[in-house]
């Protein structure tokens, strides 16, 4: 196993081991840990096992075949970032319909609020008259 | 407070407090007819108590949703009330309520669904806007005019009159950002009918355009970009069934 072999194999290793890590701490959940740990094993395989690396190599028209893990990695990094905006893209447009059913909800509140105050109010005099009534009793 | 009237008027704000009590009085003088609401874009000044102060119903969003998400919070509003019609009026004075009666003139008469106020129709350009801005517009026009086959000649115009079905429409989907000329072709794809009638529009009076230099090539091309991929869109809105993001109108 020569060097490059030996740091690619230790990195994927210690991503694997990471991630499972904040899937263990439940900081990370499984849907997103899933493409992370394809990720990472795919890059141990091929860096374990070099002769699937070469001839994918060969595949790509790549002459140094670590240069092809590197390739790969990168693929991944940018599948997985496309990933992440399509995910903050729901988010943003969950956190607006959020946002719009928050602003209906409490004008809606302070309507109802309002008005019971209101019937409240107009109440009194029949409350206090009732209350004077009683007390003749 | 239940609706007074079957019309109301959606006034998006953000930040706009030296403003909105003039808008809101002149909507109150011009049209007491109409219900006035202000949606505060997570505004950081008073604009709410302001609003609400001058009388009008106000949506206070928790933070900034951008202008397209404000004035769906209207159409999910007008909506749920059972509004038959909206109107859409800047918070910055730069439309005129009296002119509504336009508006309501040719939705009346022409049976739309939507009615927008042009600058361009007008013979008294009062306000031409910017050069560079004045291009933007007319490419969106053109591009616009082509796409839905029918004359368009101030996409951009925020001066907008709906029928319920432009407000059930565009309460279930209406776009992010910059989103009146996306919304025409939405406008288009539904079939719903839609006319432009001359209206003047003003200077704003106070406050900042949403829209500065900096952010108008991105608002170019961000427009384009939703223009030429709606285009593409077989099923341009998600209707109930589709694999849908999310949808804004559907339950708590």
């Amino acid at each position: 196993m020569d060097r490059v072999q030996f740091v690619s194999t230790l990195a994927a290793v210690g991503l694997l081991l990471v991630v499972l890590e904040l899937v263990r701490r439940r900081r990370l959940l499984e849907r997103y840990a899933l493409l992370w740990l394809f990720a990472a094993v795919v890059v141990l395989v091929l860096a374990v096992w070099r002769g699937a690396l070469v001839q994918l190599a060969h595949l790509f028209g790549i002459v140094s075949a670590p240069n092809a893990l590197f390739f790969i990695a990168v693929g991944f990094i940018l599948l997985l970032l496309l990933h992440f905006s399509a995910a903050l893209s729901r988010l943003s447009d969950q956190s607006k319909v959020l946002a719009q059913r928050l602003a209906l909800l409490e004008a809606r509140l302070r309507r109802t609020e309002e008005r019971q105050a209101e019937s409240e109010e107009a109440l009194e005099p029949l409350d206090a008259e009732l209350e004077r009534s009683s007390s003749r009793w | 407070m239940t609706n007074r009237s079957s019309s109301l008027a959606v006034i998006p704000a953000y930040n706009e407090s030296a403003t909105i009590a003039r808008v809101i009085e002149a909507m109150q003088q011009e049209r007491p007819d109409f219900d006035v609401l202000v949606v505060d874009d997570g505004s950081t000044d008073c604009t709410a108590a302001i609003a609400r102060g001058a009388g009008a119903t106000v949506l206070r969003l928790p933070f900034n949703v951008g202008i397209g998400g404000a004035v769906q919070a209207g159409f999910v509003y007008a909506q749920e009330h059972g509004y038959q019609r909206m109107a859409q009026v800047d918070g910055d004075g730069q439309h005129d309520p009296a002119e509504l009666e336009t508006l309501l003139r040719a939705m009346a008469e022409r049976e739309t669904d939507v009615v927008c106020g042009s600058r361009f129709l007008h013979s008294d350009l009062s306000y031409p806007a910017p050069i560079s801005r004045r291009t933007g517009i007319h490419i969106f026009a053109f591009l616009l005019s082509l796409f839905v086959r029918q004359r368009v000649t101030d996409p951009t115009s925020g001066f907008r009159l709906y029928g319920r079905r432009g407000i059930e429409l565009f309460a279930r989907d209406y776009p992010h950002d910059y989103p009146e000329v996306e919304a025409v072709l939405m406008l288009h794809h539904h079939r719903l009918r839609m006319c432009e009638v001359p209206v003047r529009m003003f200077e704003r009076d106070g406050g900042a355009s949403s829209i500065t230099s900096g952010k108008s090539a991105y608002y170019m091309v961000k427009v384009l970009l939703a223009l030429f991929v709606g285009l593409a869109r077989r099923r341009p809105v998600v209707e109930p069934g589709d694999s849908a993001p999310v949808f804004a109108s559907h339950g708590i």
